[in-house]
């Protein structure tokens, strides 16, 4: 058999596409520094500028959780260094209660919007769409390109605001009006929310111009004979995402909106009797719990945002290295759509003793608790796929089981936190951020992880060191069930989150171990990341070069050769005759058969 | 000390930088290249390492139990906790199962099916049974934990006694204040216009409001009398969390919110309960309000209805307040 065989015919179905490649030549020589790396419309580069501005905005965000996990620990206790980082913030080493806030805040939005949701759909959908469908580019290279500028916009405002004067924004990652609307109900609410919101604007522009974009590509430059149910699971999760996030971000654009003018134009959507720096407010009529609604509208889909595309590359990770077809194809679309949609009626889990109606409570309790079920079915999906395998523990592998590991864990303390009698008591507490840190945090970056080691290869050309590989996810993944695993008994103690130490509650007295052992696990987890760090970059210029097809995948992303050209292949498109998932095929001698090899007479294909 | 950290992650760095090169020339002249996929061993290994986590995992959970049961929140102090703590530690049962089986299993699946060189993997794509194996039986579970779940939150939610103590707690940045409704059992109205200096809660200068008795610091309930909690605030959303009763509602700028409950046993018992002298329940703010979040708090003593009434005697109404603090004025 011949793999790496250039098919014959392949035609692109989208119109608008199909003229634009004819003459490549002509854009080879109109290449210029700026054109090729910086304002690049080539989705293989754009790629690669998501992910190296999230790499850097993680490491960011992880050494921010260093710094206030010390605070957590050893409260009041003097460290140095505090002071040359952080300045005025860190006065003889003790960090600021304002910054801590501001820390925990900053923290929050950046691993969940720049990391999990712009890293991770900006790297992998930019990446895998075009090179998944057999497409030459996106459809709209200039669109995709705005897209991450507008993503490098979002982050630097988000990233000069920890230098302004009165401290970045500080109300938590989820700004709920009048705290965050009022400059006099704290220091972080004057200019460092201000230009919270101008970034989110930028980041919600970015995102909707890069949604619509993966969307359209998906649905029209599909390769001939790339139908809908051959398409990868990677592609699906991408899409459903993609769908989700123009439902659900233009609710939150409209939340900043509102809230905007609450701050600057004497609105009061969200503001009612409130006497604060010793004035009565006179705007009044307005409600917070409105901007709770709206906030989380998106705010739930969003964590779905964050997990969806995770599980797509999971799925494609695990079915290659197990060797085995991913199992139960349909039901893991039918569950990602099945969750994507729950995702949008869920919100109200989120504000049980917001005050809302109990009986709307009551509503949320059904809906939230029917995701566990499509969950369910992918977890057991997944172990299925690989009974009778043949895995390759490759390290994308190690990461794609870790996320199954962590998407249990976390997933079935939500049916704690979505049962209202029982949010009751552990709402806000520390057992919600031990539950998201392992359902959402840990399980997307764990997904994100398998992404890179899986697609580092097709990215530059090269291989990551897989002995550091191992080094970095052992690492990483025992202290992150460290880390997060003994919250949830903090939580289950009372132990309310957000607070700058707990040495103020007699209550608390005895938990002190507890937060030493989470902020012990903590710091290996960053030095862990650091192997990460030093594997990545050495790799991108050192590292082995890559052939091909490096994991004997079946998708079309290993047919395209190893140096990026414009346009991804060189003569036609190839032609996809099969699913992604023809792996171990009786009948085949090796064990994978790529998409793009005709099938036999007699044979049946699993996709249509 | 900055030097001696930047200086060790240089070494570390540099160090790496050489075992890799030694590491990549070693494989170059062994025959070409290192193997890109994982090998046998390598598969081996792993598999084996995932079967010892998933040990490490199990164990780590259970002396989590362990270690930390005595640091968790003690007997529910409330008429509905119980309720809540059987139907928690129901659920954590079933998810705790679900956990640890699911671990196993995956654990199972790794050390048996690792690569091996020379064998292949089943071709197995779906199987309409098991997938409607694996969707029926969660779905049955958790139909039973949401009509339990209801019947509980329906139990908690709804305020329903006959003759409950009515008490205001009032939240600003960042203490908290509880009025009580005094003799006529009628809580005064308040403006947010009114609150000055002397008036904290904005109240009106009318009879109802005249015979209210405020207090700070420290509040006191009946055991066995229902109470009924009625919530404001004065300026950003606070929470008012009262773990041991389990209970939790938020205070909202703008609308009054309610949580009503029943506390069952004394500070004087929980005191001897805990073996702790110093025991008080308290009162925590849990939504992020500000600076001072982390330290905004009440105590709450609950005692019988002799205390209670005698504590209360002590107590000024609002009216004899405002003429004491007139009084002071004058003097002045
Ligand atoms: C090194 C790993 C990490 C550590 C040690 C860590 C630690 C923490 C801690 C202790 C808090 C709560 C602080 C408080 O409430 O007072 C927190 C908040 C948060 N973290 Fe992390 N975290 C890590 C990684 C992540 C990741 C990967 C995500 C991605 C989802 C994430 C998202 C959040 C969010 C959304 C919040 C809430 C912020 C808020 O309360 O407004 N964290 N983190
Ligand atoms: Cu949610
Ligand atoms: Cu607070």
């Amino acid at each position: 058999m011949e793999y790496t065989h250039q098919p014959e015919a392949g035609q692109v179905q989208g119109h608008a596409h199909a003229s634009s490649h004819e003459f490549d030549d002509e854009h080879h020589h109109a290449e210029t520094f700026w054109s090729k790396y910086v304002f690049s419309q080539d989705h293989k580069m754009i790629s690669k500028q998501f992910l190296v501005t999230a790499v850097i905005m993680g490491v960011l965000g992880m050494l921010m959780s260093v710094i206030f996990r010390l605070q957590l620990a050893w409260p009041g206790q003097s460290f140095p260094i505090l002071e040359t980082i952080l300045g005025k913030w860190g006065k003889d080493g003790i960090l600021d209660p304002n910054f801590y806030l501001a820390l925990v805040t900053i923290h929050g939005t950046i691993m969940v919007f720049f990391v999990l949701t712009g890293g991770l759909s900006g790297t992998f959908s930019n990446l895998l769409i075009p090179f998944q469908i057999g497409a030459r580019d996106m459809a709209s290279g200039f669109l995709n390109m705005l897209s991450y500028w507008f993503f490098f916009a979002s982050c630097l405002v988000m990233f000069l605001s920890l230098f302004i004067e009165a401290g970045p924004a500080s109300g938590g990652w989820t700004v709920y009006p009048p705290l965050s609307a009022l400059p006099q109900a704290m220091s972080g609410s004057g200019l460092g929310m201000t230009m919270w919101l101008i970034s989110m604007a930028l980041f919600i522009a970015s995102s909707l111009l890069g949604s619509l974009n993966y969307i359209v590509t998906i649905l029209n430059l599909r390769t001939k004979g790339m139908s809908m149910t051959r398409m990868p699971l990677t592609i699906w999760a991408f899409l459903v995402t993609a769908i989700l996030g123009v439902l659900s971000f233009p609710v939150l654009f409209a939340a900043a909106l509102l809230l905007i003018f609450d701050r600057s134009f004497g609105t009061s959507f969200y503001l009612s009797d409130i006497y604060i720096g010793g004035m009565a407010l006179e705007r009044n009529g307005g409600s917070p719990i409105l901007y709770e609604h709206l906030f989380w509208f998106l705010g739930h889909p969003e964590v779905y945002i964050v997990l969806l595309p995770a599980l797509g590359l999971t799925s494609e990770v695990i079915a290659t290295n197990a060797r085995k077809p991913i199992f139960g194809y349909r039901a893991m679309v039918a569950s990602l759509m099945a969750i994507a949609f729950l995702s949008i009626i869920v919100w109200g889990h989120h504000m049980f003793i917001s005050g809302m109606n109990p009986f709307l409570g009551s509503v949320f309790v059904f809906t939230t608790l029917l995701v566990a079920i499509p969950s369910a079915v992918k977890v057991f999906n997944y172990i299925t796929t690989l009974w009778k395998g043949n895995i390759h523990f490759t390290p994308a592998m190690m990461y794609a089981i870790g996320m199954v590991s962590f998407f249990i864990s976390g997933g079935v303390t939500g049916i704690i936190l979505g049962d209202s009698a029982l949010d009751i008591n552990v709402h806000d507490t520390y057992f919600v951020v031990g539950h998201f840190h392992l359902v959402m945090g840990s399980a997307a970056i764990f997904g994100m992880f398998a992404g890179v080691y899986h697609w580092f290869p097709r990215m530059y050309g090269r291989m990551m060191n897989k002995k550091l590989g191992y080094a970095h996810f052992w690492l990483t993944f025992i202290s992150a069930y460290g880390v997060f695993f003994p919250m949830h008994f903090l939580g289950l103690a009372g132990v309310p989150r957000r607070y700058y130490t707990n040495t103020e509650f007699p209550l608390f007295d005895n938990l002190v171990d507890i937060n030493v052992l989470v902020t012990s696990f903590a710091i290996l987890a960053a030095v862990a990341q650091a192997i990460f760090l030093f594997n990545f970059f050495y790799s991108i210029f050192k590292g082995q070069k890559s052939p091909q097809n490096p994991w004997h995948s079946n998708t079309l992303e290993w047919t395209a050769p190893v140096e990026h050209i414009h346009g991804n292949w060189p003569g036609a498109i190839p032609e996809v005759h099969r699913w992604a998932y023809d792996y171990s095929k009786p009948g085949y001698e090796e064990d994978y058969v790529l998409q793009t090899v005709p099938l036999r007479p007699d044979e049946k294909d699993e996709g249509h | 000390m900055t030097f001696l950290i930047l200086t060790t992650i240089a070494l570390f760095v540099i160090a790496i930088v050489r075992l890799m090169n030694v590491y990549d020339l070693s494989a170059e002249i062994r025959g070409g290249r290192t193997d890109d996929r994982a090998t046998e061993g390598e598969s081996r290994n792993m598999a084996w390492l995932w079967a010892l986590f998933v040990v490490w995992l199990l164990g780590f959970l259970a002396w989590q139990f362990f270690e930390y049961k005595d640091d968790l929140l003690p007997r529910a102090a409330s008429a509905h906790g119980p309720a809540i703590d059987n139907l928690f530690n129901t659920t954590m049962v079933i998810i705790t199962l679900v956990f640890a089986l699911t671990h196993i299993v995956l654990a199972y699946q790794i050390v048996k099916n690792y690569f091996r060189n020379g064998r292949k993997a089943t071709y197995f794509a779906h199987s309409n049974k098991l997938e409607l194996i694996w969707t029926v039986v969660p779905a049955a579970v958790l139909t039973g934990l949401i009509v339990y779940g209801l019947t509980v939150w329906d139990d908690v939610i709804y305020p329903k006694a006959e003759d409950p103590i009515v008490v205001e707690l009032y939240s600003k940045q960042f203490d908290w204040t509880a009025r009580y409704a005094g003799k006529d059992k009628v809580l005064g109205k308040s403006d947010y216009r009114k609150i000055d200096a002397g008036n904290d809660l904005g109240l009106l200068n009318v009879p109802e409001a005249n015979d209210d008795i405020i207090v700070k610091g420290e509040m006191h309930l009946v055991k066995d009398k229902p109470v009924l909690f009625k919530f404001r605030s004065r300026d950003v959303i606070h929470s008012a969390y009262l773990p041991h009763f389990r209970v939790q509602m938020n205070t909202v700028p703008g609308m009054e919110t309610a949580f009503e409950f029943t506390p069952t046993i004394t500070t004087e018992e929980m005191r001897k309960e805990t073996g702790n002298e110093k025991f008080n329940y308290v009162i925590l703010c849990n939504k992020i309000c500000g600076t001072s979040h982390y330290n905004m708090q009440m105590d709450v003593i609950v005692e019988t209805q002799e205390e209670y009434d005698k504590w209360m005697r002590e107590q000024q109404t609002w009216r004899q307040k405002k003429a004491t603090a007139s009084a002071e004025s004058i003097i002045q």
